[in-house]
């Protein structure tokens, strides 16, 4: 019996000679966990999905309601994460490179979106932004408005991303040589040139991977967005919330509808970016 | 162009990592910076090549103060101890980095890039491998490559820091003798960092050898490792026997034998009779013969090492080991053997007095400690 379960991942090929033992154990162990977590739940969106009719799936998902949502829902998403792109880079800049006073503090303040609960940030945020708030206030007479607003949204998912972007470059920025700056600038390259041209290349895989994951969580935030959000129909409403609503009202056929066309876009965008991910990593990070 | 240093100190956080240095290189010359890690010879070439700014002091180009202009303005070629490549350029594209960053103005036309870089491949011989990154080569090919991008600028001078340090043996001693052919071609002006002495007497015309932030002595190979200005040197540049001795009359040494037959002292103002001294002693220098001699002093043999051009003999003297090193034929005239008892007389030694400049610690401790074990291993851990 002992024998036989020792001997069958050999039979399979996939019995690997290592000093490391139980690479079976292990990996049966992973593969029943992420199908517990993971696949089976997500797997139950799509077969309740499947139930319906087609007309009955096409009225549920492209409704001009819906497709409001998913418009606002990936176009901030996207933003979002590209600001979080271009100023998490900036920020994982300064930690890495310069000391100064408040360095640790300022590196803590980082991971506050992760831990802070997102209704807490959403209300925050949307005390802030309101044209009585403080920095609401102060923008109303410019005639910006941000809370209760597409705009707000963007804010909100702008947020809950900072983290991923930082923490992904930062360790890529520590590692980074820094003799091949001294490189550059003994081969009479100036300072611009020298970031353009050696230390950024080197940071687009990880930057790209931060931007990823700033923007799949953006797709998937909630609890922030609704404070600030205002959830206006066809303008402010994002999808997550559009299920919600769908469920409140009994409606789960079309909940599940929209959870699986999420689904399936977060899918193919998560695997675009992957493979753009893969491409420069496989160009700049040549190691 | 000329190098020269002038007073040059450097000082980190209260850390003097030079002091006072003045070194003058002439055009056309290849010179070695040698010394133990911390003697400030890294440094030295930073401050040259503009990437380090003395504390106080000025580094002259052909009699131009060069000290107020940074690292882009002073056109030298440096190669790093890891060379530096930019890993995400391929071979091809970190050659040619140095001519595509030029302002506009100055830049060559991409046809003049292309064919400056093909040349520059040649000369390094790594064209078939233009297309490659620098985590497909070896160490060997990298560090070509480092050196052809360093080339491309067309630098007067050429610095290089430790350019064979990670690097295995064979494919240091083939890159030595190429760079050595490099350097005479291109009549270029080069100074190298290096730890190794046999590296440094056998590439450079002229070696400076450092320690603590200061130049111990300069010289050609010969002359520095023959004539060691210092203790340190003696120790730091090849193999050397430190034996306690006596001052004798005239200022000869007795070695082992209290007799006082042996020339050779090194001057020693402070010196005087019966004062006791450390005697350095080459391994090659150490005659050995079957039967006794004048002069010669019984040792036993301890330990042969025959693999290799030359064999090299322990030898013990008490608990004072010796090593000694003799031609083959030699060896086998003798029929030297693991515990056979021979006689063994010092050729030219070199006597560092306590009162000598530099002599330093080991001469007083050898002094005032007297006959110890330690001082027995002492002259044997002087073998690197």
């Amino acid at each position: 019996m002992i024998t036989s379960i020792l001997t069958a991942p050999r039979s399979l090929g996939l019995r690997q000679e290592s000093v490391l033992p139980g690479f079976g154990l292990t990996l049966g162990l992973s593969v029943t966990y992420l199908s517990l977590v993971v696949l089976i739940p997500l797997a139950s969106i799509l077969i309740s999905a499947s139930g319906m009719s087609w007309s009955e799936f096409a009225a549920a998902v492209a409704s001009p309601r819906a497709l409001a949502a998913y418009r606002l829902s990936l176009g901030a998403a996207f933003l979002a994460a590209l600001v979080n792109a271009v100023f998490g880079l900036l920020i994982a800049w300064v930690l890495v490179r310069y000391d100064f006073p408040g360095k640790r503090l300022v590196d803590g303040i980082v991971d506050l979106p992760f831990a802070l609960p997102t209704a807490v940030a959403g209300i925050a945020l949307a005390t802030l932004y309101a044209t009585n708030g403080w920095v609401g206030g102060l923008l109303a007479p410019l005639g910006v408005k941000v809370a209760f607003t597409q705009m707000g949204v963007v804010v909100a998912l702008v947020f809950e991303g900072l983290p991923f972007v930082v923490r992904t470059v930062q360790p890529v920025l520590e590692d980074l040589d820094r003799t091949v700056e001294e490189a550059a600038a003994s081969l009479g390259a100036g300072r611009a040139q020298t970031f353009a041209k050696v230390i950024f290349p080197p940071l687009i895989p990880a930057a790209l991977a931060g931007f990823a994951l700033a923007f799949a969580r953006g797709l998937g935030e909630y609890g922030s967005v609704v404070f600030i959000a205002g959830n206006l129909p066809m303008k402010s409403e994002i999808v997550p919330l559009l299920i919600i609503i769908q469920l409140e009202q009994y409606d789960y056929r079309g909940a599940t509808a929209l959870a699986a066309v999420m689904l399936l876009a977060s899918f193919v965008l998560l695997l675009l970016i992957n493979v753009a991910q893969r491409w420069s990593h496989r160009r700049y990070a040549q190691s | 162009m000329d190098i020269e240093a002038h007073h040059v100190t450097k000082r980190f956080n209260g850390f003097v990592a030079l002091d006072d240095v003045s070194l003058a290189i002439r055009r056309g010359e290849l010179v070695a910076l040698l010394g133990p890690s911390g003697s400030g010879k890294t440094t030295l070439l930073r401050i040259i090549a503009g990437l380090e700014f003395a504390t106080s002091g000025r580094i002259l180009f052909g009699g131009e103060d060069a000290s107020p202009r940074g690292v882009r303005e002073r056109r030298v070629g440096f190669v790093f101890q890891h060379y530096a490549l930019f890993r995400h350029m391929t071979v091809r594209e970190n050659v040619s980095f140095g001519l595509r960053v030029r302002p506009r103005r100055a830049r060559p036309r991409p046809a003049a890039i292309a064919e400056k870089v093909e040349e520059l491949l040649g000369l390094v011989q790594m064209e078939h491998l233009a297309e490659r990154y620098p985590s497909q080569l070896s160490g060997g090919q990298r560090q070509r490559v480092a050196l052809a991008r360093a080339l491309a600028i067309e630098p007067r001078i050429l610095l290089l820091d430790e350019p064979f340090g990670a690097l295995d043996a064979k494919v240091r001693k083939e890159l030595r003798r190429w760079l050595r052919r490099l350097h005479d071609d291109m009549g270029l002006t080069s100074v190298f960092v290096t730890h190794d002495q046999e590296e440094a007497l056998e590439l450079a015309d002229r070696v400076v050898v450092m320690d603590q932030g200061r130049i111990e002595q300069e010289g050609p190979p010969a002359d520095v490792y023959d004539r060691p200005a210092s203790p340190f040197v003696y120790e730091f540049l090849g193999n050397v026997n430190k034996v306690r001795c006596v001052v004798g009359e005239d200022g000869n040494v007795a070695v082992w034998t209290g007799e006082p037959g042996l020339g050779g002292l090194g001057v020693g103002a402070r010196t005087e009779t019966g004062d006791l001294a450390t005697a350095y002693i080459r391994p090659h220098d150490i005659e050995i013969f079957a039967g006794p001699v004048r002069v010669g002093q019984p040792a036993q043999v301890r330990h042969v090492c025959a693999a290799g051009p030359t064999v090299r003999v322990e030898l013990a003297i008490g608990d004072e080991l010796i090593e000694a090193e003799l031609s083959r034929a030699r060896h086998q005239e003798l029929d030297i053997r693991l515990g056979r008892t021979v006689y063994i007389r010092p050729r030219h030694p070199r006597v560092f007095a306590p009162g000598e400049p530099g002599a330093g610690a080991e001469a007083t401790e050898a002094g005032t400690a007297g006959p110890s074990p330690a001082a027995g291993r002492d002259s044997s851990a002087a073998f690197g």
